[in-house]
């Protein structure tokens, strides 16, 4: 449909979202994303049964530790969606971007560039 | 296997705050099977502790190594090249090896990294349930293959007690009553008769009560 | 079973001498003040053959049985030491048993105890080195082989009356009468059974205890309990395990207005007591009326209990 979405989103391409797991969300903050979004299919309509499933209770673990080291878990969302969604996918973009705005940067970035100096 | 849980984060970081270069050891074994120790435990660990310690405006090194067992000589030599370098260590292996760890580097704080729960079973993914209490004289030949010692919340081995109620214990209703379950089994087996058998006083000398247990093969040594 | 008795008991001489047998229980107070465990036993003295004192029980830390068992032989009355192994590890409950016996009392009900997680220490230990079975053959052992389980001889053995508790509703049904068998087996001379409210699943338990000839061997006293309320009556069907309370019995208690809800629970307890009397096997009665020990008399004079024979 070539909308456009945020430039500052980059993608990462997975045959499906339980392939994702906690320490690729946690490595993402650790190297300084502001944010990190989980997009997969509808609940009841995973390719592989219940890979979206498994992401999703990893999402919450991932939101648990973030909040307990001081990033703050609102930084990671899961959203479901169809593949043909891609109006709706473009409306994520943007509200993850906006959300991220106003959270500010990943403290973990202020941190490190604070010791660097 | 060993079950163990991870301990809260936050107690691991009242653990080692102090501390400047930390190396976190897991374990590929039982603590992997619980998926509470291994490597996998110890990468997420890591990462979430540097972050919190970025956070906290400290610059702390967090290496990661796991080991096949903490319980081994032979695996336990493979980091001693290596730990000089740290001045805490956070094991996340079972008890034992979080104090073998101890025993064989003396000059290097080592600190535990999760609750050692008991010995049991993945009963489904995700759920372990306890099984043996290493009592050190196995009566399952005489319980239908059931342990009272275990799955007993008052080890009796005369049972059921009278707060059975429909199979379940009655400190909880998650809890099977193990008295319950040997019925059953006698039952499968064709054994009920056994059931009025009186099972005598258990000596617990071989147990905890009798002091710290050894086992000596001599001929192996 | 034999008429010789073979302590000093008086339930067991009563029991022996073919009278029907009347127990109840009184519980300790929370604190070292002995005055309302005393008050209690003096308010039913005259009602019943011997008086249990409950030990620690729901694992709430109360005065201990053993010494609330001295206050009353002191008083001259007929104590029954209720002893939990969930406190105690075999030195103790030998220990106690003796300390029991240098003050002659003389009636013993052997119990596993309910787990401490039900009590005011949730996070303590537990002991359970012996369960009820096998503090049933300690006492025996201690009794009538006049040893201690370690193998040494006891100077002045204890003689005690050696009891149990049955629960003729606990699950599974069928295993009820070969644990009573097994609890025959181990020593037991008396049984003190839960409370009945269905008395046809009872009959139905004695039936089959008769069956097997188990009557002759145990004396069974019928557990009773008087309702207070009808909201007592529904926690007990519903939150009490082991417990069978019929509907039958709810509609009753609901049936009448509140006030007089209390009459209407000693009334069905006086009614169940006199339907057991038909039941072949019930040796006596065992009433448990906790924090409503005023009601005891009423109950026993009412259901044609009174006066209590005298025994030698």
């Amino acid at each position: 449909m070539r909308l456009q979405y945020p430039s500052n989103v980059k993608i990462i391409c997975l045959p499906c979202t339980g392939k994702v797991d906690l320490i690729h969300i946690l490595r993402a903050f650790e190297k300084g994303a502001d944010g990190v979004y989980v997009v997969g299919c509808l609940e009841g309509a995973c390719q592989f049964t219940s890979g979206n499933i498994r992401a999703r209770k990893r999402v919450e673990q991932a939101r648990a530790i973030l909040d307990k080291v001081g990033v703050g878990g609102e930084r990671v969302q899961m959203y479901n969606l169809s593949s043909s969604e891609a109006p709706r996918f473009v409306q994520i973009a943007s509200e993850m971007t906006e959300k991220m705005m106003a959270l500010g940067p990943n403290p973990i970035k202020t941190a490190k560039s604070r010791m660097a100096a | 296997m060993i079950v163990a849980k991870k301990k809260p984060i936050e107690e691991i970081i009242d653990e080692i705050k102090g501390y400047q270069k930390i190396l976190i050891v897991g374990c590929n074994e039982c603590v992997t099977v619980c998926e509470s120790g291994g490597k996998k435990e110890v990468a997420v660990l890591a990462s979430a502790l540097r972050m919190y310690f970025l956070n906290q405006g400290k610059d702390v090194k967090i290496d990661e190594v796991t080991l096949e067992r903490q319980c081994d000589h032979e695996y336990l030599e493979e980091i001693r090249k290596m730990i000089d370098q740290f001045d805490a260590v956070l094991s996340l292996a079972c008890g034992v090896g979080v104090q073998f760890l101890a025993e064989k580097y003396t000059r290097t704080p080592i600190y535990p990294g999760v609750d050692t729960s008991f010995m049991g079973v993945t009963q489904e993914r995700g759920i372990w349930t306890e099984r043996c209490q290493g009592c050190g004289q196995c009566i399952l030949a005489r319980t239908a293959g059931i342990c009272p010692v275990s799955r007993c919340a008052k080890r009796i081995f005369n049972g059921p007690c009278g707060g059975s109620t429909k199979g379940k214990c009655e400190i909880s209703r998650e809890i099977d009553c193990a008295w319950q379950l040997i019925i059953d089994r006698l039952k499968e087996l064709g054994r009920l008769d056994d059931y009025e058998q009186i099972q005598p006083i258990k000596d617990w000398s071989t147990e905890r009560a009798g002091g710290p247990r050894k086992v000596v093969r001599e001929d192996v040594r | 079973m034999s008429t010789e008795t073979k302590t000093p008991s008086k339930l067991e001489k009563v029991l022996k001498a073919g009278h029907l047998a009347v127990t109840s229980e009184c519980g300790p107070p929370r604190g070292s003040d002995a005055h309302p465990i005393k008050k209690k036993a003096e308010m039913i003295k005259n009602y019943v053959d011997a008086i249990n004192i409950t030990d620690n029980q729901t694992s709430v830390t109360r005065l201990c049985s053993l010494a609330s068992c001295i206050h009353l032989k002191l008083m001259g009355l007929e104590p029954i030491l209720q002893m939990v192994t969930r406190d105690r590890n075999r030195t103790a409950l030998q220990s106690d048993i003796l300390g029991a016996a240098s003050f002659d009392i003389f009636n013993i009900l052997c119990l596993s105890g309910d787990h401490q997680v039900f009590g005011d220490n949730p996070k303590g230990q537990n002991v359970f080195d012996l369960d009820s079975m096998q503090l049933l053959q300690t006492v025996r052992h201690m009794r009538d082989q006049k040893k201690f389980l370690g193998g040494d001889d006891i100077g002045r053995p204890p003689r005690m009356f050696v009891g149990a508790a049955a629960n003729p509703f606990a699950d599974p049904f069928e295993i009820r009468v070969p644990r009573l068998a097994k609890k025959i087996a181990a020593g037991a001379e008396f049984i003190q059974t839960q409370c009945i409210f269905n008395v046809e699943k009872f009959e139905l338990y004695m039936k089959l205890i008769r069956d097997r000839g188990l009557h002759e061997k145990v004396f069974i006293l019928a557990g009773v309990t008087p309702l207070k309320s009808v909201g007592m009556a529904k926690y007990m069907k519903n939150r009490v395990p082991g417990m069978d309370v019929p509907d039958e019995i709810i509609k009753r208690m609901s049936g009448v207005p509140k006030e007089k809800q209390p009459d209407e629970g000693v009334k069905i307890c006086i009614e169940t007591i006199q339907r057991l009397k038909q039941v072949e096997g019930v040796k006596g009665f065992h009433i448990m009326a906790i924090e409503w020990e005023e009601k005891v008399p009423e109950i026993v004079e009412r259901s044609g209990l009174s006066p209590r024979p005298q025994v030698p």
